[in-house]
C-alpha cells in the first residue's frame, strides 16, 4: 500500500528528539490511565506474557510427573488442578486475548488509517477488565486450586467439587466481558474509521482475520457468560439447574458451553492466519495468492464455527442424527482452513523467501497446523471418535492447533512487528535459534501423544501402564526443550529494548500503512491520515531483499 | 484532510468529524445490543429447552405468578418507551432544554414504577408464598423440583432484567445532568439516541419475558389470579 503522503524518511530519525507513545510521557500513571491503543496493547502483552508463563510452568510440573508410571512429583488430586488451571490460565487468559488484544490493539486502528479505536476509554476498561478476571483465577491458584477440568462439566462443577470453582468460574466470566469489549471496538472501528480509499477488498488480510474473529466473540462470549452465570448459581444456592439429582441437565450445559468455546477455538486461531498472511508476503516478496480466497474463507470458518459443537459430544448420548450432522459440518471446517493453507503455499511458490525468524515461525506454522487440523479429521469421524475421544490423541491434536498455530503465529507476529512497537531490532541469530528450539521441542512433546491416544492411554490420568513410559518420557523431555525455547525471546527481546540498534520506519521492508509510520509511531500513529490509493501486498514495487 | 480548528462540544480527538463520531457510537450500540441479545438467548433457549422438558410443571409454575401485575408492568414499559422517543425528538426539533429533562425525568419515573411494583408487589408476593429457590423455598405441590426449575428462571430472567433497568435509570441520571448543562441540542443528541436504543431494547426483552412467563401455557382468558 502507498499513499499520497510521504511520511517515510530512509534513515531513522534522530531517536533522541523525537516524541513517539513511548516517550510521550512517563510514570506509572500515564500508563495505567492511558487510552493510547498502542499503549493498551503493551499492558495486556506484559499481562498475557506473565499468564503464558504460569500456565505453561504448570504445564511443565505435569510433564515431570509423568515421567514415572506411577507418578513421579505430585498427589493425584493435586495433579487435577495442574491439568485444570494450567487449560483455564493458556486458554481463557493466554489463548483468547494474545494477538487480538495485542497485536489486534496495537494494528488495528494504524492498519485502517486512523489515531485509535472508535472507543479508546472502552479498550482501557476491557484491560482493567481482564485484569480482575485474571487475578481472580490467580486468586483461586493460590487459595487452593480447582480440579473441575478446564470445561467446568456439572454437576462435578456445580455441586461435588470441593475446590476454588467460584473464584476460577467468576473469573473467566468477567474476563469475557473483556473479549466482548474488545471485539466491539473492532467492529466499530474496521466499519467507521477507515482512511480514506481504504475499501474493504485493500485490507491487509490480518483485517479480515481480526473481523471475523470479532464476529465470534459478540456473538459467542455472551452464551458462555450466561452458562457460566447459572452454573454459579446452582453452586450457590443449591437449585437445580444442571445437576440431574435434582431436576438439572448436564447435557445442556455441554450444548452451551461447547456453543462458545468451539468458536473459542476460532477466536484462538484466525487471528493467527491473519498473522501469518503478512508474514508469508512479506517475506516472499509476493502478493498474496487468491486474496479474496483467504479473506472469505476467515468469514467462512467464523459462520461454520457456530455450526459444528456437538462434535465434542458424541459421547454424550446425543441423537445419532445430530451427530452424523454435527460431523458432516465439521468437515466443512476443513475446507476454508485448506484454502487459506494452499494459498500461502502458493504464494510461497517462486517467492524470493528470505528466512529471518518471522518467516520461520509462519512456515512452522504452516506444517503444524496442518498436522493439527488433518488429525481434527479423525476426531470429526464418529466412528474413530469413539476410540479417540478423552484419550492423549485429543491433547495433541488441539495442542497442534493451539500451540503449533497460534503461538507460533503469535510469536512470529510479535517478532515481525516489534521493531515497530519498540523501534528497536532483536538479534536475529538468537531469535531464528529459538524458533527452531521451539519447533523441536514442540514436535518432540505433542508427536508422541498422538502415538499415545491412538494406543488408548486417556486424557487427565495421573498414573499410567508401564508400557507407555517410554513415550511419556519423550513427551517431557519435549516440554522441557519447548519450556528453554520460550524463555530464550523473552530474554532477548527484553534486552533489545534497551539495547537493540534502531529498527527505522520499515526494517523488513514491507508494505501496509503501519510500516509507513516511524516506529515507535508518534502517540496519533500518522502525523496526517493516510490516504490509500492501491491494494494491499503490492511488493512487485518494492526491491528484493534477502535476510 | 483538514486539521480541527475548532472541536465541536462533545467530540473525541480519535474521530475525523461529528458525523463519523455519531456512526460509530450508534454501531457500537448496535453491535452492544447484539452481544445482548446472545447473552438474554442463553437463557431464553435454556428455558425453552427445560419448559418443553417439563411442561406440565412450567405451567402450574406460570399459573402461580401474578399476570396482572405483570401486565401493568407491561403497559408502564411501552409508555416509558414512548417518553424516551419524545425525549429524543425534543432534543432534534431543538426544543427547550426542560422540555428533554421533563422526558427524561418521566422516563426514569416510569421505569422506577416497574420496578417497584416488581420487587414491592411482586417478589415480595414470592417471598410471602415461599416461592423463591434457594432462600425461602416452601412450595409441596406436584413436580415441586421441576417448578422449583421455573422459578430459578424466572428470577435468572426478570432479575437480569430488572438490573439492565437499573442501569438504564443511572444512565438517565447522567443524560438529566448533562441536558440541565445544556449540551444537547438539535446539532448534538447522539448520547440520548444512543440511550434511546439501549431502553428500547431492554423494554424489547420485557415485551418477550412477559407471555414467556406469564401468559404461554395453562392460563386463559379469563384465567390467573
Amino acid at each position: 500500500m502507498s499513499t499520497t503522503v510521504q511520511t517515510i524518511h530512509d534513515e531513522a530519525p534522530a531517536e533522541a528528539s523525537r516524541v513517539h507513545y513511548l516517550n510521550a510521557s512517563y510514570g506509572v500513571k500515564s500508563w495505567l490511565l492511558t487510552t493510547d491503543h498502542k499503549r493498551i496493547a503493551l499492558l495486556y502483552l506484559v499481562s498475557i506474557t506473565l499468564m503464558f508463563f504460569v500456565g505453561g510452568a504448570f504445564a511443565v510440573l505435569m510433564r515431570l510427573h509423568l515421567v514415572e508410571p506411577q507418578g513421579a512429583l505430585v498427589e493425584p488430586d493435586t495433579y487435577n488442578k495442574l491439568f485444570t488451571l494450567h487449560g483455564i490460565l493458556m486458554i481463557f487468559f493466554f489463548l483468547i486475548p494474545s494477538i487480538p488484544a495485542t497485536l489486534g490493539n496495537f494494528l488495528v486502528p494504524m492498519m485502517v488509517g486512523a489515531r485509535d479505536l472508535a472507543f479508546p476509554k472502552l479498550n482501557l476498561l476491557s484491560w482493567y477488565v481482564y485484569m480482575v478476571g485474571a487475578i481472580l483465577a490467580l486468586y483461586s491458584t493460590v487459595a487452593g486450586g480447582v480440579d473441575t477440568g478446564w470445561t467446568f462439566y456439572p454437576p462435578y462443577s456445580s455441586t461435588y467439587s470441593h475446590t476454588q470453582v467460584l473464584p476460577v468460574a467468576v473469573g473467566v466470566f468477567v474476563m469475557g466481558f473483556s473479549s466482548i469489549l474488545t471485539g466491539l471496538n473492532f467492529v466499530v472501528t474496521i466499519h467507521k474509521m477507515r482512511a480514506p480509499g481504504l475499501t474493504w477488498f485493500r485490507f491487509p488480510l490480518f483485517l479480515w482475520a481480526i473481523y471475523a474473529t470479532s464476529i465470534i466473540m459478540i456473538l459467542g462470549t455472551p452464551v458462555v457468560a450466561i452458562t457460566i452465570f447459572l452454573l454459579g448459581l446452582e453452586r450457590i444456592l443449591h437449585v437445580g439447574i444442571f445437576d440431574p439429582t435434582i431436576g438439572g441437565d448436564p447435557v445442556l450445559f455441554q450444548h452451551m458451553f461447547w456453543f462458545y468455546s468451539h468458536p473459542a477455538v476460532y477466536i484462538m486461531v484466525l487471528p493467527g492466519m491473519g498473522v501469518m498472511s503478512e508474514l508469508i508476503t512479506c517475506f516472499s516478496r509476493k502478493r498474496i495468492f487468491g486474496y479474496g480466497f483467504v479473506a472469505f474463507s476467515s468469514m467462512a470458518i467464523a459462520v461454520i464455527s457456530f455450526l459444528v459443537w456437538g462434535h465434542h459430544m458424541f459421547v454424550t448420548g446425543q441423537s445419532i442424527y445430530a451427530g452424523l450432522i454435527f460431523s458432516v459440518l465439521s468437515f466443512l471446517v476443513a475446507i476454508p482452513s485448506a484454502i487459506k493453507v494452499f494459498n500461502w503455499m502458493a504464494t510461497i511458490y517462486k517467492g524470493s523467501i528470505s528466512y529471518q525468524a518471522p518467516m520461520l515461525y509462519a512456515l512452522g506454522f504452516i506444517g503444524l497446523f496442518t498436522m493439527g487440523g488433518l488429525t481434527g479429521l479423525f476426531l470429526a469421524s464418529l466412528a474413530t471418535d469413539v476410540h479417540l475421544n478423552g484419550t492423549y490423541f485429543i491433547v495433541a491434536h488441539f495442542h497442534y492447533i493451539m500451540v503449533g498455530g497460534t503461538v507460533m503465529a503469535y510469536l512470529g507476529g510479535i517478532h515481525f512487528w516489534w521493531p515497530k512497537i519498540t523501534g528497536r531490532m532483536y538479534p536475529d541469530g538468537w531469535a531464528r535459534f529459538a524458533a527452531l528450539v521451539i519447533f523441536v521441542g514442540f514436535n518432540l512433546t505433542f508427536f508422541p501423544q498422538f502415538m499415545l491416544g491412538y494406543l488408548g492411554m486417556p486424557r487427565r490420568y495421573a498414573v499410567y501402564p508401564a508400557e507407555f513410559q517410554v513415550l511419556n518420557v519423550m513427551s517431557s523431555a519435549g516440554a522441557s526443550i519447548l519450556g528453554v525455547g520460550y524463555l530464550i525471546p523473552l530474554i532477548y527481546l527484553a534486552w533489545s529494548m534497551r539495547y537493540g540498534p534502531p529498527a527505522g520506519p520499515n526494517p523488513w521492508r514491507a508494505k501496509g500503512l503501519e510500516w509507513e509510520t516511524p516506529s515507535p509511531p508518534p502517540t496519533e500513529n500518522f502525523e496526517e491520515i493516510p490516504v490509500v490509493t492501491t491494494d494491499a501486498y503490492d511488493y512487485a514495487n518494492v526491491g528484493v531483499t534477502r535476510g | 484532510m483538514a486539521a480541527h480548528p475548532v472541536h465541536p462540544p462533545g467530540f473525541a480527538h480519535q474521530f475525523e468529524d461529528m458525523e463519523q463520531q455519531r456512526e460509530a457510537g450508534s454501531l457500537g450500540m448496535w453491535v452492544f445490543l447484539v452481544t445482548e441479545i446472545m447473552f438474554f438467548g442463553g437463557m431464553f433457549a435454556s428455558y425453552t429447552v427445560y419448559r418443553a422438558l417439563h411442561l406440565p410443571a412450567f405451567e402450574t409454575g406460570s399459573r402461580l405468578l401474578n399476570v396482572r401485575l405483570g401486565a401493568l408492568n407491561t403497559a408502564v414499559l411501552i409508555a416509558s418507551s414512548l417518553t424516551m422517543a419524545l425525549a429524543i425528538h425534543a432534543a432534534q426539533v431543538g426544543k427547550r432544554k426542560s422540555t428533554i429533562i421533563f422526558y427524561l425525568l418521566l422516563t426514569m419515573l416510569l421505569g422506577a414504577t416497574f420496578l417497584g411494583v416488581k420487587f414491592t408487589f411482586e417478589w415480595h408476593q414470592d417471598w410471602m408464598e415461599g416461592l423463591i429457590p434457594g432462600l425461602n423455598w416452601a412450595y409441596s405441590g406436584p413436580y415441586a423440583l421441576q417448578v422449583q426449575m421455573f422459578f430459578c428462571f424466572y428470577f435468572f430472567m426478570t432479575g437480569l432484567h430488572a438490573l439492565h433497568m437499573v442501569v438504564g435509570i443511572g444512565i438517565l441520571t447522567v443524560l438529566v445532568v448533562m441536558s440541565a448543562r445544556g449540551r444537547f441540542n438539535d446539532q448534538y443528541y447522539a448520547p440520548l439516541e444512543i440511550t434511546g436504543l439501549y431502553w428500547h431494547f431492554v423494554d424489547i426483552v420485557w415485551i418477550y419475558l412477559f407471555p414467556l412467563l406469564y401468559l404461554i401455557g395453562g392460563r386463559y382468558a379469563l384465567g390467573g389470579h
